[in-house]
């Protein structure tokens, strides 16, 4: 039996939360001196299997075997003492320590605190593998991808042989990706398992021995990259298309509301999140957004909200109805500015009770949130707020104990009936909304797609950003893709096949073709 | 494995409480004041060997005895009533203003220069007028330094304003002594003139302050919860995030409500000196300034609750240095009390937000 | 020349009384709690340090300075580290607000050193222990004597130098020790911390009880030193222990910066006494009071500059003032 060559060993792991099956009987290996790419789309359930290996979820039913061995992994701890190391999307790094410094703090309570010895041997590893890395600098003087690398190297400095990286290339440059890579395949040399978690299609043909695929917490299949192409990958990690039997009408005479030109938005980490993104949003129809979530839906929404600061030469006009020929220019004005230019902007951002509702409020004060201040008394008006709250929550069937209970202890659901009902209420011209129907029942969602249906008739330019490729195909009139902050082709929502996004999401148009 | 086991799920764990009920609340807070009543009954019994019934029949009479010890304490709770209720916005917002002691002091400097220096020059009208927006000024400025520099660079609030209150002492200190001359101490200021004095009504100088301090406890009640402004601080205070989205204006919110803090702790100031002691010294605020701030955090902004609590804690003060006079002990008995009672109501609030769960007990739902 | 001498000699005591508040906060801050009740600790460490100094020469039939000073430290260690758990055990366990169970503290701490005070003053306006006193502010044989140099440096109870030491040996438990980086990432980042498998809580506790008694040294150094073994009812170190506040902002929480940052804190307290006739300048006595606000406009001016550059290494430690609960991440 080729027992001792599989690392870890799942079987039959299920894992829930809530009502939500994240993980549901998964079972698969992973192999010393192999790299094993995970590939899946959001939500498929990678990261919450990889977590159960490194410790940080405990599967509700089903066996992990370390080297053969049942294993009970309770903590990262406990990981650790077998080996396992996990490189997470959020570091956890102390940010004033230096290299060493963090290195020592996972160290083993039981060697002796000599942060000459750990920096030695810290360097020893940095040479083994080739990282490029200042032992002696501070965490926040780092870029992501040295900090990455600080992960790596504290993980083997802890003897880690089974290594897991969940999307190490989402915040890394193309040149920096390929020293990861280099990186490993020298750990691959060496005899490690290492598993990385990705969306991207041609990183996993580039780097992986086999991939293994989820499609909403469930295993669909191992393959061997070898005898893998992007398509057949695709297919598998989208999946046959659902029929969803959305409502979709033809768009009536749609009339252009809004123009974005060569948008391009500079994140913290000084990289473009947005690069000259263009496009065109109408009236009467619903204009998807499908992509990798944090490939720059966030910063195009909320720059044409007035949140984000933008960089030059980017535009983005609203034409209002009746003044077609006159658009008004919304880059540069602060939400207030453009509420109070009378652009009826509506916008269900993706942080619900972080963004778009006041947690500790009650339906009633948060009808109000942007219409507070209508009117001259300095005093609040409650009453036609109360009467939204109370028309919102009979029309949606919001279910809370009261109008004035907290918006926080509602349940997702009800949460977001109650931003988009507000949204809504305020008769928008154009009403964006990302990933509106994350975390809801089935139910909820449809009542959702109706409501976007209902706006559409009504002459609303819509702009869903989605994440359920089938929703995208069947809710939407065209489908704007991104990939990487790029604008990636605008798809006939009508025409185009779940793979056609699918592979639009992961591989620029334009780089493929100029690579062949 | 089993010891692993037993690790994974220790004797009780604790969660979030959402939403614990009116009664709860009530409940879980009256066992806490019942519990420190008990701990310094015993604290009492042991350091005096007194019947600690009786002793609390003594603490009762501090206040209650007689209409003129309930004037008292009335004229104490206003004091510090109206300083919590200054900082209600403020906390509101999520900015530690720890600064209320330096701003009252700073209103009651300003308020008792005028009244030296423009006493007998001004009408009584013009003077009032003079105190009251001077001193709201002073106050205002002492809040609106911090509150710059916190929303252009956001410098740590709760230790600048803390230092804050030394610089206001230190002007308090120097301007007393020049206007005390060659005299040992200040002392009442227009001795003769009563100019800049609060009026008599109903007996007292201080009654002014105390309906000021009602007027204002139903005010600030009213701007924090049905004005537009008030409704601005709580965006702000929830998430910067979600009122930026709302399109409010967060810097301009933070300097706007620091500036109404600092100005009302300033008018506190200015009834301190005109209304009650009629002087200024470095003691003025008498550490009011930091209880204050307890009040208004356990209030949880609501400023009849503040009303409540002062009371009890003015009760408390009062009670403690009547058990002094009456059994020859002194009155820092009043800061132990008070302060067990505090750590008391303080550590409740964690029965309010959170949950324990027993290993045995219920299995978790989730 | 000699004015300048005396100036040195009052304030290395002053900054040593705050040196130790400092120190201790540092302690405390590193794991991520603000203690506003430093000066209430400060009273009850001062407290406890007198009252069992003065019991023991008052009851002892021979009273002996060596036992009379580990008597009063232990006294002292053990009431300041008590009013540290009290505050510990609400903003660690109960998670209540740490700047109002801080203050709550410094309302307790005060009362209760001032209520027994009161005892053991028994009517008189102060009470002495002339004897810890003694034995506290002895200075250094021989070397004291060797003139100026002698005078200045080796002229103080043993008090002062063991904070020298103090913070020297906290910058190389915070900078070289596997407990000190430990505790530090626990203020800074306690998820992190939790995640390497550091108790968060144990630390936190330890820290702040730690940082409380060191604090209450201050109290003790003030009390049997400083102020000449006198016991009074004053507000003297209430306003202490916010100087040691602002010590701690102005030391950027670095333990080697709160030596010389503790005595320019006393050079500039003393300044209105000694920098007039250094000048040969006489100043109205109503100066005197401004400039006694010059530690905390400098320790304004560091705050808001440190504020202004953003240097991380200058910053107050990242978790400082939050409760960590573990299952809010």
């Amino acid at each position: 039996m080729p027992q001792t060559q599989n690392a870890v060993q799942l079987e039959h792991v299920t894992k829930t939360f809530g009502t939500v099956v994240a993980n549901n009987d998964v079972s698969m290996e992973i192999r010393r001196g192999e790299i094993l790419s995970l590939l899946g789309e959001n939500g498929s359930g990678k990261t919450t299997l990889m977590n159960m290996i490194a410790g940080i979820y405990y599967p509700d039913s089903g066996v992990i075997r370390v080297n053969g061995e049942p294993a009970e992994i309770r903590s990262p701890r406990d990981a650790l003492a077998l080996g396992i190391g996990m490189i997470h999307q959020h570091f956890k790094l102390v940010d004033v320590f230096t290299a060493v410094e963090n290195i020592a703090l996972s160290m083993d309570k039981n060697e002796k605190f000599d942060l000459r010895a750990v920096r030695d041997k810290a360097r020893a590893i940095c040479e083994k593998y080739q990282f490029s890395l200042d032992l002696d600098q501070k965490v926040y003087e780092m870029s992501v991808s040295q900090k990455q690398t600080l992960e790596i190297v504290k993980v083997l400095y802890r003897g880690a042989d089974i290594l897991i990286l969940d999307e190490p290339t989402a915040v890394l440059t193309p040149q920096e990706t390929e020293k990861l890579f280099a990186v490993m395949r020298n750990m691959k040399a060496d005899g490690k398992a290492v598993v990385i978690i990705t969306h991207k299609l041609h990183e996993v043909l580039d780097i992986s021995d086999r991939v293994a695929i989820l499609r909403k917490g469930e295993y669909v299949g191992t393959v061997e990259t070898a005898k893998a192409t992007e398509s057949s990958l695709t297919e598998m990690m989208v999946g046959q298309k659902v029929e969803l039997n959305i409502n979709r009408t033809e768009p009536k005479d749609p009339v252009r509301r809004l123009s974005v030109r060569h948008l391009t938005v500079r994140g913290a980490e000084g990289t473009n999140v947005l690069e000259d993104v263009s496009f065109d949003a109408y009236g009467g129809e619903i204009l998807g957004i499908a992509g990798i979530s944090g490939n720059g839906q966030k910063e195009l929404l909320e720059s044409i909200a007035g949140l984000q600061h933008t960089e030059n030469g980017s535009d983005v006009r609203f034409y209002a109805p009746g003044s077609e020929d006159q658009p008004m220019e919304l880059l540069g004005k602060s939400p207030k500015q453009i509420q109070d230019a009378g652009v009826h902007l509506s916008f269900v951002p993706e942080d619900r009770l972080g963004m778009g509702l006041v947690g500790s409020m009650g339906m009633t004060d948060n009808m109000m949130l942007k219409s507070y201040g209508e009117g001259h008394s300095p005093m609040l008006d409650h009453k036609a707020p109360r009467e939204l709250a109370e028309k919102v929550r009979r029309e949606l069937g919001v279910v809370t104990p009261g109008l004035n209970t907290p918006v926080s202890q509602l349940s997702g659901g009800n949460v977001q009936k109650v931003l988009v009902g507000r949204e809504l209420a305020a008769s928008p011209i154009v009403l964006m909304t990302a990933y509106a129907v994350r975390g809801l029942d089935i139910n909820t969602s449809y009542t959702i797609y109706n409501l976007l249906n209902e706006q559409k008739e009504n002459g609303v330019a819509v702009v869903y950003v989605g994440e359920d490729l089938d929703v995208l195909l069947e809710l939407c009139d065209r489908i704007l893709v991104l990939c990487g902050g790029r604008a990636n082709g605008i798809l006939d929502a009508r025409t185009t096949t779940k793979e056609e996004v699918g592979l639009r999401m992961t591989n620029l148009v334009e780089g493929k073709e100029s690579a062949q | 494995m089993s010891s692993q086991k037993t690790n994974s799920e220790p004797l009780v764990r604790i969660a979030k409480r959402e939403g614990a009920t009116f009664p709860q609340k009530v409940l879980v807070r009256a066992v806490a004041i019942l519990l420190a009543l008990v701990v310094d009954a015993i604290f009492i019994y042991f350091v005096t060997g007194l019947n600690p019934i009786s002793v609390y029949g003594v603490m009762w009479n501090g206040t209650f005895m007689n209409t003129t010890r309930f004037s008292w304490a009335m004229r104490d709770l206003s004091s510090l009533l109206c300083i919590a209720i200054a900082l209600a916005p403020a906390f509101k917002m999520r900015f530690w203003n720890i600064g209320a002691e330096g701003q009252v002091l700073i209103g009651g400097l300003v308020t008792a220069l005028i009244m030296v220096y423009f006493g007998t020059s001004l009408p009584a009208p013009a003077l009032f007028a003079a105190m009251v927006l001077g001193s709201m000024l002073a106050g205002g400025l002492w809040g609106l330094v911090p509150a710059w520099f916190k929303s252009r660079w956001n410098t740590n609030e709760t230790l600048f304003t803390l230092m804050m209150n030394y610089v206001a002492t230190s002007i308090v200190a120097c301007m007393t002594n020049i206007m005390r001359g060659q005299a040992s101490s200040l002392g009442t200021l227009n001795k003769g003139t009563k100019a800049g004095w609060m009026p008599v009504v109903a007996g007292q100088r201080y009654t002014i302050n105390i309906i000021i301090v009602i007027v204002l406890t139903f005010a600030m009640y009213a701007y924090l919860r049905y004005s537009k402004q008030g409704y601005e601080i709580s965006v702000v205070g929830e998430s910067e995030n979600t009122a930026r989205y709302a399109g409010i204006n967060v810097r301009r919110v933070t300097i706007r409500t620091m500036l109404i803090s600092g100005a009302l702790c300033g008018l506190c100031g200015f009834m301190i000196v005109s209304g009650r002691d009629q002087t200024i010294s470095t003691t003025t605020a008498g550490g009011n300034g930091f209880t204050a701030i307890i009040v208004a955090w356990l209030a949880k902004f609501n400023t009849f609750y503040m009303a409540l609590i002062s009371f009890l804690l003015i009760f408390l003060q009062r009670g403690a240095s009547e058990i002094a006079s009456a059994y020859s002990l002194n009155e820092y008995a009043a800061d132990i009390i008070t302060g067990i009672i505090l750590f008391f109501i303080l550590g409740s609030e964690f029965f309010i937000n959170y949950r324990l769960i027993w290993r045995h007990g219920k299995k978790e739902g989730k | 020349m000699s004015s300048l001498i005396a100036w040195i000699l009052r304030a290395i005591p002053f900054g040593t009384i705050i040196m130790y508040g400092a120190l201790g906060e540092i302690v405390t801050e590193k794991s991520g709690n603000l203690n506003l009740g430093v000066p209430g600790i400060m009273y009850l460490g001062g407290f406890a340090g007198f009252a069992s100094a003065y019991y023991y020469e008052n009851l002892a039939q021979n009273p002996n300075s060596v036992v009379c000073v580990i008597l009063a430290l232990v006294c002292t260690l053990i009431a300041s580290a008590l009013g540290g758990l009290i505050y510990a055990f609400l903003t660690i366990t109960l998670r209540a607000n740490q700047n109002v169970t801080g203050l709550a503290l410094t309302t307790f701490g005060m009362g209760v050193a001032n209520f027994f005070g009161v005892f053991i003053l028994d009517g008189a306006s102060y009470t002495a222990a002339p004897l810890a006193n003694k034995a506290f502010s002895a200075k250094i044989p021989v070397l004291s004597k060797m003139g100026v140099v002698g005078q200045v440096v080796f002229g103080y109870g043993f008090l002062v130098y063991a904070a020298v030491i103090l913070a020297i040996v906290l910058h190389w438990f915070f900078t070289r020790t596997r407990t000190g980086l430990n505790l530090r990432a626990v203020g800074e980042n306690p998820a992190t911390a939790d995640a390497a498998g550091i108790s968060v809580t144990k630390y936190k506790y330890i820290a702040t009880c730690a940082g409380a008694a060191i604090c209450g040294v201050g109290g003790l150094y003030y009390v049997l030193d400083y102020n000449q073994g006198i016991w009074a009812t004053t507000g003297q170190i209430e306003a202490l222990g916010w100087l040691a506040l602002a010590l701690v902002i102005f030391t950027t929480w670095k333990p080697l910066n709160a030596i010389w940052g503790a005595y320019l804190f006393g050079i500039l307290y003393w300044l209105y006494q000694f920098l007039p006739s250094l000048l040969g300048v006489s100043v109205p006595s109503y100066m005197t009071d401004l400039i006694q606000m010059l530690p905390y406009v400098v320790t304004i001016v560091v705050l808001v500059a440190v504020s202004l550059r953003k240097k991380k290494e200058n910053q107050p430690p990242a978790h400082l003032g939050l409760a960590y609960f573990r299952e809010e991440r």
